[in-house]
């Protein structure tokens, strides 16, 4: 018994949501928790705790390590 | 004159989406160039049309419904987004300027795709195939080049002059690409894509950090503070990797 095949709209609707998956997370999920952590860490700094230098200071330094993290994670994949 | 008459902040917007479109129009344009080599041009411009007329619908709904969306959270969200894309260029040009993943080939590409097609079956007068694979290339690449001018443009006010800037590099490249045909090899593509994720990344922080009501020590001058800060760090990190490279394998 074949399955019915899938409707136009929910065919459009999943490549869609398939092309946001791929646009920000693909293959590197590290840099997507990345994002969502450093949105977190400096959200905390500035509204809760009121420090704006500190989040001012944390935001760029925080996306220098994620990159360099995610790097050197595809170096230790090309080493295996 | 020019360069005095517009910000910095225009600027560093006018090379982004430049840049960014550019990359992105050379990767479409070497699927249809294979596509209408390969199976004749009718379908292949058929399907370049259609994905035009299917971005422009896009275009035309997202752009006012964006604008209605509160300021902060608009910035924020935008903000993430190209903290995150930006993030993702810059490693795929780090890993391919210290030799870790292979430079992106459109010669390849362009031989993959004409290939595939080959072996795809009898060419027709109205040939699906073609019109498919061109429709795919245009949308997929060209909804990149939206989602950056939406992006970019809306949070710096100025969608206007990003469109314009996109569009300035489709033409470009687009004419460029049928007077050398196939020569899209040339594009030093890898120097591009560092730069716009450069910018994107630089663009990322300073909207996030807009979204969560950071104030900017020299408000929008720290957005090239930004671009020269990610430089330094990405022209660090590719010496880093390509003195460790020697015993490593590359990366698909």
């Amino acid at each position: 018994m074949s399955r019915a095949k899938p409707s136009w709209a929910v065919r459009v609707v999943k490549g869609f949501a398939i092309f946001w998956w791929d646009f920000l997370v693909g293959d590197t999920p590290e840099l997507f928790v990345a994002a969502l952590v450093i949105i977190a860490v400096v959200a905390l700094l500035r509204i809760v705790l009121q420090r704006n230098a500190l989040a001012a200071i944390a935001l760029p330094v925080l996306s220098i390590v994620a990159l360099g993290v995610s790097v050197r994670r595809a170096r230790g994949a090309a080493r295996k | 004159m020019f360069a005095t008459s517009v910000s910095s902040g225009a600027l560093v917007l006018v090379v982004a989406v430049f840049l960014a479109s550019a990359v992105e129009m050379v990767e479409a344009l070497t699927i249809v160039l294979a596509v209408g080599h390969t199976r004749g041009w009718r379908s292949a411009l058929e399907g370049v049309g259609a994905g035009l007329a299917t971005l422009a619908v896009l275009v035309a709904a997202l752009g006012p419904a964006i604008v209605k969306v509160p300021i902060d959270v608009l910035h924020l969200v935008i903000g993430g987004i190209l903290l995150i894309f930006g993030m993702q260029w810059l490693r795929k040009a780090v890993l391919r300027s210290s030799g870790l993943k292979a430079m992106h080939d459109e010669d390849a590409i362009y031989q993959e795709t004409v290939n595939g097609l080959s072996i795809a079956g009898p060419r027709q007068q109205r040939d699906r195939i073609s019109f498919v694979v061109a429709f795919k290339g245009v949308f997929l690449e060209g909804l990149e080049v939206v989602i950056l001018v939406i992006t970019l443009g809306t949070s710096a006010h100025r969608l206007g002059l990003a469109s314009v800037a996109a569009l300035s590099a489709v033409v470009i490249v687009g004419i460029a690409g049928a007077v050398v045909a196939k020569q899209l090899s040339k594009v030093p593509e890898n120097a591009m894509k560092m730069s716009v994720g450069i910018l994107l990344v630089s663009y990322g922080t300073f909207w996030t950090g807009e979204g969560l009501k950071v104030k900017w020590p020299g408000a929008d001058a720290t957005l090239l503070g930004f671009v020269a800060l990610y430089a330094l760090a990405t022209w660090t990190l590719v010496l880093m990797m390509r003195r460790e490279v020697g015993d490593v394998t590359t990366v698909a």
